[in-house]
């Protein structure tokens, strides 16, 4: 019963907070300064997810194979390597040094 | 238009699908790794039916291994949903610098909204503040199937299969966001200048971008999980300064 109630809110409380913008300010053009803020957002919250998902294991931080790959997949994409490749790149140099380590 | 021709997947997938479904094709797979991972660590807690249904209602893995994690510590019910939600409050700041591109009345809003991802949103961001809203709710399905199937996987068989945690495949999402954030930061070197027209180089996303890495770093070994993004995301308040003139074309000029 506990799992149930928690699966509700869970599922609830997200569908909340993704509709909460949409519903309220949804369609409507915003003042001038928030519009400069809003284009920010993406920015930041895509390089805030890509952080946390190359440098953080839970609450740590780590630099393993993980990183390694992301690192040279920047590099690859820096220099205009299509992204599935270098999606290919990042998991090949991840999984070789897993396996050597 | 930031990146029409995105990646390679683009350009293999039939013309037909739309925009936003063939964009999500390369995460297929790994939310599907995930999926399995969040299955076969939540079946020996909440059991079989519980976890997946979980991953139908809830579609979000930052929240549901929070959760999971939570309960897994000794926490109760209200500390795991607590904790779960907390993992997931970088979806405010998402839905509403959204909001401003979406068309329809509120219920047709807040369908949509429901839809929204982490990868979505990041597909359908078109820089400067606009969102494809099409391509945001058309990246959905290739997140929400193959995260309930691999859910599935991972609490039926995963001890045959092994944690695919193992596989290494998480490094794709991060690798998936840069590759979209890249041409968003640099858009000359990746459009070249005629593709939007001559204009200076507009400094104000990068600063913001090393920003929110900084404080995500910072705040990682610290806040509970979830807070370092969402605190973050307050990287994009340097916007209520207002810009050089060079700098307040290139923001407003988007829809031209």
């Amino acid at each position: 019963m506990r799992t149930w109630l928690l699966i509700l809110i869970l599922a609830a409380g997200t569908v909340l907070m993704k509709t909460l913008g949409p519903v309220l300010a949804g369609g409507r053009q915003p003042p001038a300064v928030l519009t400069r803020v809003i284009a920010l957002v993406a920015p930041a919250l895509i390089s805030a997810l890509i952080v946390a998902g190359t440098f953080t294991h839970g609450q740590q931080l780590t630099i393993d194979a993980r990183a390694a790959g992301v690192g040279i997949a920047a590099v690859a994409l820096w220099f205009r390597v299509p992204p599935v490749l270098a999606m290919l790149l990042a998991v090949i140099v991840c999984a070789l040094l897993r396996f050597a380590t | 238009m930031a990146g029409r021709e995105r990646s390679l997947i683009v350009r293999w997938t039939p013309k037909a699908w739309p925009e936003g479904l063939r964009a999500s094709v390369p995460i297929a797979l790994p939310v599907a790794a995930v999926g399995m991972s969040f299955g076969l660590l939540a079946a020996p807690l909440l059991g079989a039916l519980p976890s997946v249904v979980m991953s139908a209602v809830v579609w979000s893995g930052t929240a549901q291994f929070a959760a999971l994690s939570s309960l897994s510590s000794g926490g109760g019910t209200a500390l795991a949903a607590g904790t779960g939600l907390l993992a997931n409050t970088r979806f405010l700041p998402m839905g509403f610098a959204i909001a401003p591109s979406m068309k329809g009345g509120p219920l047709r809003r807040l369908l949509t909204g429901a839809l929204l991802a982490d990868a979505s949103f990041v597909i359908g961001h078109r820089g400067g503040g606009r969102f494809d809203i099409r391509a945001i709710a058309w990246a959905a399905p290739l997140q929400y199937l193959p995260w309930i199937g691999g859910t599935v996987v991972g609490v039926v068989g995963a001890s045959a299969i092994g944690d695919p945690a193992r596989w290494g495949l998480d490094v794709l999402f991060p690798v998936f966001y840069l590759s979209l954030l890249l041409p968003d930061l640099f858009p000359e070197r990746f459009h070249g200048p005629s593709s939007r027209g001559a204009r200076p180089q507009n400094l104000r996303p990068i600063i913001v971008a090393v920003l929110a890495a900084a404080i995500t770093l910072a705040l990682t070994p610290i806040a509970p999980p979830g807070v370092p993004v969402l605190v973050a995301a307050a990287a994009a308040l340097i916007g209520l300064r207002a810009p050089r003139q060079s700098v307040t074309q290139v923001s407003a000029g988007d829809e031209a």
